[in-house]
């Protein structure tokens, strides 16, 4: 076993947990706060005191409250380096009457909360913007039910995806959510989200595969929907209020979740194309003849795959090419999804609709293929300072509005290059730069999200609109729903400490 | 110009989690997914670099197992090898096939197809041997150059670095050869569409270990497969004091 393991090392960048493998963290950092590089005004909330302290020392112990400012970078400082707080206050607990005592507490006291998963959100939802206390839900990761039969888990909003996705599987089932930071996001942060990830099109969003949630209003009060059903119509369905609110509304503490069965086969393809319209061509081709067992259709243009290349030595299989596809299919007979993904591509490379490929029913194979899209996002982090937007639009318009990027920022940046869930319609545009500056932002924001209203398409396809976007909502959004999210919030939280300046417009 | 004989085996894919049977007779392979022993894809390609290089004229690739043993043999196929030879072997009799088994097979067909070198993965990340390619070289009394990270041809002789517990180490040795492919060797390629597509035409001759004159009775028995032993969680203490007082009671320190 020994060698065996040597092999793995060698051979395979590992994915798990890359993104705690690379975060750097430092208390002398010198990224600039958030509240000065966006020019945010503090909310009317009380600032922390020693009386407050002790309260959560009293309720956690001293080992579940961290303390001081300069020992805070890894929760005051979001993943990527667009972000940064100064809370002096994260408490950290282990159940859901802790979490009721906490809010009701702050809540009663005026201290604004900022609700904390494993901090990998691309629009800051996760870190403070002044001194928030920063309620870390990392200690809260119980397991608590996996039912096999039903497919039903439930478990704590701690869960880390990669664990609950690890132990779902030992009982032959799938988390039906994949993303490239399963090593760190927690489910809590990722239904908050409502994350789409990898395997949208076969599995849905996690509207349809959240049965119930349990979640504390910021008063304290506990609200338990943890129901077990696919189908339950007593009332309005209130869990879909904390999915996607990140964190605005309420902190979920449980989760009931509907777990797939875990595929017996699974076939990726790695394919390089020449153009867009063969990228369309070709994904029309897999939805019509791969049918029910397509699982994943994700595209990368050619400075996406070139930047894993350079910065992480994740090199193509197949050399250069404009466009390339990632295709995977999931089922439950070998045979058939095997012969299927080869006539498929067959016809596919006859056809001239692909140029190249790899195709593989290996899980080795599988999952080195993978790491080449889900690790573009580590790669960026060593490619100067990246502006990173998360579009849904239309299928024709997916790659115009890269090109029209490029043109509009000519010289001015470093890189501009697009990837995505091609399965549903979903654009990470990036334009990377040398450094952060207010006349490159300016350049960028808000000509970009004014650019996809035209083709009515959406500004905020999976990552939320966090800190970063919450004052583009107007953008997206009628003000009428607008209007609608204020009202929610007030009728909620009326005192605003639920993760303040993120979401609606601060 | 060479001809070259690669060995190819099946084992259980390394990104799968090994399981052992409740009876501890072996690990659970059934509905378990497969591969090509990935010091075996390294030999392969090394192969398919020196046909590359015109070093070589042909390749051939031989896997001993069970029907799906296939598997590899088209993998390698594509990969630019250009032929393979299925030993079948089956049954009770793969799951006691051994090392020295295969090295007489090998022998034979190297023999058989008058190959000049036989190249090899140092071993198989399943039962860990390492043994193949020097019993083959044994049995061929040829010389043998194990755990290669470069090989360079020259005229009727290669010159190999091996790498060695105390860094690497150059050898030269006369044609015909066996040599066994270490992890640094090269980074083997993926077989591309076109290339998998050509496989399907390409030949793969069965044969026995019968047809070859090799008795596969087992030489030795498995008594018993056991998981190792369960790594204990640890703990979290809440200050140094506390660690050194627990680091006494475990007798770590005095």
């Amino acid at each position: 076993m020994m060698i065996k393991y040597a092999v793995t090392l060698s051979r395979i960048s590992v994915v798990e947990n890359v993104f705690f493998q690379t975060r750097r963290y430092s208390s002398t950092s010198k990224r600039s706060l958030s509240k000065d590089q966006y020019n945010v005004k503090r909310g009317n909330f009380k600032a922390l005191e020693p009386q407050h302290i002790q309260f959560f020392r009293d309720l956690l112990g001293e080992t579940r409250i961290l303390t001081g400012v300069n020992n805070l970078d890894k929760y005051n400082e979001d993943w990527y380096g667009f972000a940064k707080g100064e809370s002096s206050l994260v408490v950290k607990p282990k159940t859901t009457d802790e979490v009721s005592a906490i809010l009701s507490y702050c809540n009663k006291n005026l201290l604004a909360v900022c609700p904390q998963g494993g901090n990998t959100s691309v629009v800051a939802s996760g870190v403070p913007v002044f001194d928030e206390v920063i309620l870390s839900m990392e200690l809260m990761n119980k397991i608590h039910k996996i039912d096999d039969v039903s497919g039903v888990v439930i478990f704590d909003a701690g869960c880390v995806l990669e664990n609950l996705n690890n132990a779902v599987s030992e009982k032959g089932l799938i988390v039906p959510l994949d993303l490239g930071a399963k090593g760190n996001c927690q489910l809590g942060g990722n239904l908050s989200t409502n994350a789409g990830g990898l395997r949208l099109i076969r599995y849905g969003n996690l509207h349809g595969n959240v049965l119930g949630v349990e979640a504390v209003k910021a008063d304290g009060e506990i609200i338990n929907c943890l129901r077990t059903f696919k189908k339950d119509n007593t009332g309005y369905h209130l869990k879909h209020l904390f999915i996607g609110s990140e964190g605005t509304l309420g902190v979920i503490t449980k989760i009931a979740l509907q777990c797939p069965p875990h595929p017996k086969s699974k076939n990726i393809a790695f394919l390089g194309l020449e153009s867009y319209d063969k990228v369309l061509k070709t994904f029309k081709k897999a939805k019509f003849d791969l049918g029910e067992t397509l699982s994943a259709v994700e595209v990368l243009d050619r400075e996406s795959v070139i930047l894993t290349e350079e910065k992480l030595a994740l090199r193509s299989p197949i050399g250069e090419y404009p466009f390339y596809l990632i295709i995977e299919t999931s089922g439950s007979n070998e045979q058939y999804d095997s012969e299927k993904m080869d006539k498929f591509l067959e016809i596919s490379l006859k056809e001239n609709l692909i140029l190249n490929g790899v195709a593989s029913s290996e899980p080795s194979k599988i999952k080195n293929i993978w790491e080449i899209r889900e690790r573009t996002a580590e790669a960026l982090r060593h490619d100067g300072y990246v502006f990173c937007y998360d579009f849904s639009v239309p299928l024709q318009h997916f790659y115009t509005l890269v090109d029209l990027m490029k043109t509009h920022m000519g010289s001015k940046s470093h890189r501009v290059f697009g990837f995505g869930h091609l399965g549903d319609s979903n654009l990470h545009l990036q334009v990377s730069v040398r450094e952060h500056t207010k006349e490159i932002q300016n350049m960028i924001e808000p000509f970009v999200f004014e650019k996809v209203r035209e083709i009515n398409g959406s500004i905020s396809s999976e990552h939320g609109m966090g800190f970063l976007k919450a004052k583009y909502l107007d953008i997206s959004n009628h003000q009428s729903a607008t209007k609608l999210m204020r009202v929610l919030k007030n009728v909620m939280d009326p005192n605003g400490i639920l993760n303040p300046y993120k979401v609606i417009p601060y | 110009m060479a001809r070259i004989l690669v060995g190819v085996k099946r084992v259980i894919d390394y990104a799968v989690k090994i399981r052992v049977k409740p009876d501890k007779t072996g690990v659970v392979t059934d509905g378990v997914k497969h591969s090509m022993n990935p010091f075996d894809e390294i030999a392969v390609e090394e192969a398919v670099r020196l046909k590359e290089k015109k070093i070589a004229s042909e390749i051939i690739a031989v896997s001993c197992g069970p029907a799906q043993s296939q598997d590899v043999i088209r993998t390698a196929l594509a990969m630019g090898v250009d032929k393979g030879i299925h030993v079948e072997v089956s049954g009770k009799e793969y799951e006691t096939l051994q090392p020295i088994h295969v090295s007489k097979i090998l022998a034979k067909i190297a023999q058989n197809e008058k190959c000049d070198m036989v190249i090899l993965g140092k071993q198989a990340i399943d039962d860990d041997a390492n043994q193949t390619a020097q019993m083959t070289a044994a049995v061929l009394d040829w010389p043998q150059a194990v755990f290669a990270s470069k090989i360079e041809k020259g005229e009727n002789e290669i010159t190999v670095t091996r790498e060695i517990d105390g860094g690497l180490e150059t050898i030269k040795c006369k044609l015909p050869a066996v040599i066994s492919a270490d992890l640094r060797l090269n980074e083997p390629r993926y077989a591309t569409l076109p290339n998998i597509m050509k496989a399907k035409k390409k030949p793969i001759t069965k044969t026995t270990p019968k047809d070859l004159g090799v008795d596969v009775a087992p030489r030795i028995k498995i008594v018993s497969v056991e998981d190792p032993p369960v790594r204990q969680a640890g703990v979290i203490l809440p200050d140094v004091d506390a660690l050194v007082a627990k680091l006494k009671e475990g007798g770590h320190v005095p």
